[in-house]
């Protein structure tokens, strides 16, 4: 495993702990939003180069993770389909759903096939005129226009076969739904830099005013996050509440215009259901009513689903980050990534499977 | 497919039925990337792409460093995550 030490920048890294440590006088609980930046501190051993009493906890930023089981299901039952070829980012089709995975289903001859890009999957479409082409539209702000752009290619190409299951998720309800939550620990945050470049932050500047929690945008390198944390320390322990911005070499207030516009042209706000973590209130895009020709929840109607979560798995209190991967009985033991048994631990890049990936489960148990 | 644009040089702009693309290099890879977004985007410019979908521009030295985390982080799978590999026992 390689620590900070080995970094490029170790001495500017140690710099910046040094400084976060000299600024501390109480306690603080921040929370990363997005999942590359979790997978970086992890890696880098970020956590621990600063002073114990500034805690990170990981929040939610993994959309594959919070993908809710019912659409995992409802993508299922429309993959199975035979007139169906089913697109996806590579990393949805190993989390399980109710009855079973996307791999397995391809194993079984469904046509399910991984896409790097959207727009692929338009092309896959044109094609094949004789299939419906599906493409599992998720993700946070970052993909969106992405997604979004796929599907108006194919409204203004008229590629009538193509559709999309959009389970889409935004960041600030998701970052309210945890400051509004019973027993939130978290104190500030360290804000999505890439979500952040498609959408500036004019709205987190709504949030740190109405929670008076400070935000500071963060990019995902190490020197970023000590940076970030640094500045949110600063504001904290000042007493001060702001919207700063620590990645504006890649951020601007208003974020790209272009892409918002395309986001908006194509989407519109809705509630959404966040695995582990249950419904939040305008925490989602869905197809404006004039794309609903792409709209794959019209055109397959899926009975109502029945879904099953393990028990024992703590994912929704560790999205929320009320705790951490290694409060978790089960963590590295009955559930690993190759059997996870809910969110966290169903991608990458969650934050469970960051533990994992990087050898904390041998330490779970032995403190931070 | 984690929130985080990868950075790539610009080598080629094209229009394809109306839609700004263009062929973009990430390391040893190339991928056709949509421009549609980058409205002063020129050749040799780099840009933070996301699956397939170009978000800002970004200037050299920070493509670099980026690029050079990314790798260090195992975070570029996103770019040939559409590669055939061997099917996986059900």
């Amino acid at each position: 495993m390689k620590y900070l030490d080995e970094y490029r920048d170790s001495t500017l890294a140690k710099g910046l702990a040094s400084r976060i440590a000299a600024l501390v006088t109480k306690p603080w609980v921040l929370m990363e939003v997005c999942g590359g930046q979790t997978h970086s501190i992890v890696r880098y051993g970020i956590d621990r180069m600063i002073p114990e009493s500034v805690e990170l906890v990981h929040g939610p930023g993994c959309p594959v993770c919070v993908t809710s089981l019912e659409m995992i299901d409802r993508a299922h039952s429309i993959a199975a389909r035979k007139d169906v070829i089913f697109t996806s980012f590579g990393d949805m089709l190993r989390v399980p759903g109710s009855r079973g995975d996307l791999l397995t289903l391809r194993s079984r001859g469904a046509d399910v096939r991984v896409v790097y890009a959207p727009l692929d999957a338009v092309r896959i479409a044109r094609e094949n005129p004789g299939k419906r082409v599906v493409f599992f539209a998720i993700g946070f702000e970052t993909t969106a226009p992405a997604n979004a752009m796929a599907v108006f290619t194919a409204r203004r190409q008229g590629v009538k076969n193509f559709s999309v299951l959009v389970s889409h998720v935004l960041v600030p309800p998701a970052m309210a739904a945890i400051l509004q939550s019973a027993g939130n620990r978290v104190q500030g945050f360290l804000g999505p830099g890439h979500v952040c470049a498609v959408m500036g932050y004019r709205e987190y500047e709504a949030l740190a005013d109405r929670y008076r929690v400070p935000i500071v945008i963060t990019g995902f390198e190490p020197l970023d996050l000590l940076e970030g944390i640094f500045m949110a320390v600063q504001q904290l322990e000042a007493g001060r509440v702001e919207v700063t911005n620590q990645y504006a070499r890649t951020v601007s207030r208003d974020g790209n215009r272009a892409a918002r516009d395309l986001i908006f042209e194509v989407f519109e706000v809705c509630d959404r259901k966040w695995r582990g973590v249950g419904s939040i209130p305008k925490s989602g895009y869905k197809l404006r009513y004039e794309y609903r020709e792409h709209d794959a929840e019209r055109i397959f109607e899926v009975d109502a689903i029945e879904t099953q979560e393990s028990q024992r798995c703590i994912s929704g209190l560790i999205l929320r980050g009320l705790k951490k991967p290694k409060d978790c009985a089960a963590f590295g033991r009955e559930c690993t990534p190759q059997n996870p048994l809910g969110a966290t631990m169903v991608s990458a890049e969650g934050s469970c499977a960051a533990y994992y990936q990087y050898g904390r489960y041998l330490e779970a148990g032995k403190g931070r | 497919m984690m929130c985080l644009g990868i950075p790539g040089e610009v080598l080629e702009i094209r229009d394809e039925q109306g839609l700004k693309v263009g062929k973009v290099q990430f390391g040893g890879i190339t991928r056709d990337v949509c421009l549609a977004c980058i409205p002063d985007i020129a050749l040799g410019e780099f840009v933070l792409v996301h699956v397939g979908f170009a978000i800002s521009k970004v200037d050299k030295e920070e493509a670099a460093r980026a690029y050079a985390t990314l790798q260090e982080l195992g975070l570029l799978a996103e770019l040939t995550s559409d590669a055939p590999r061997p099917e996986q026992p059900p």
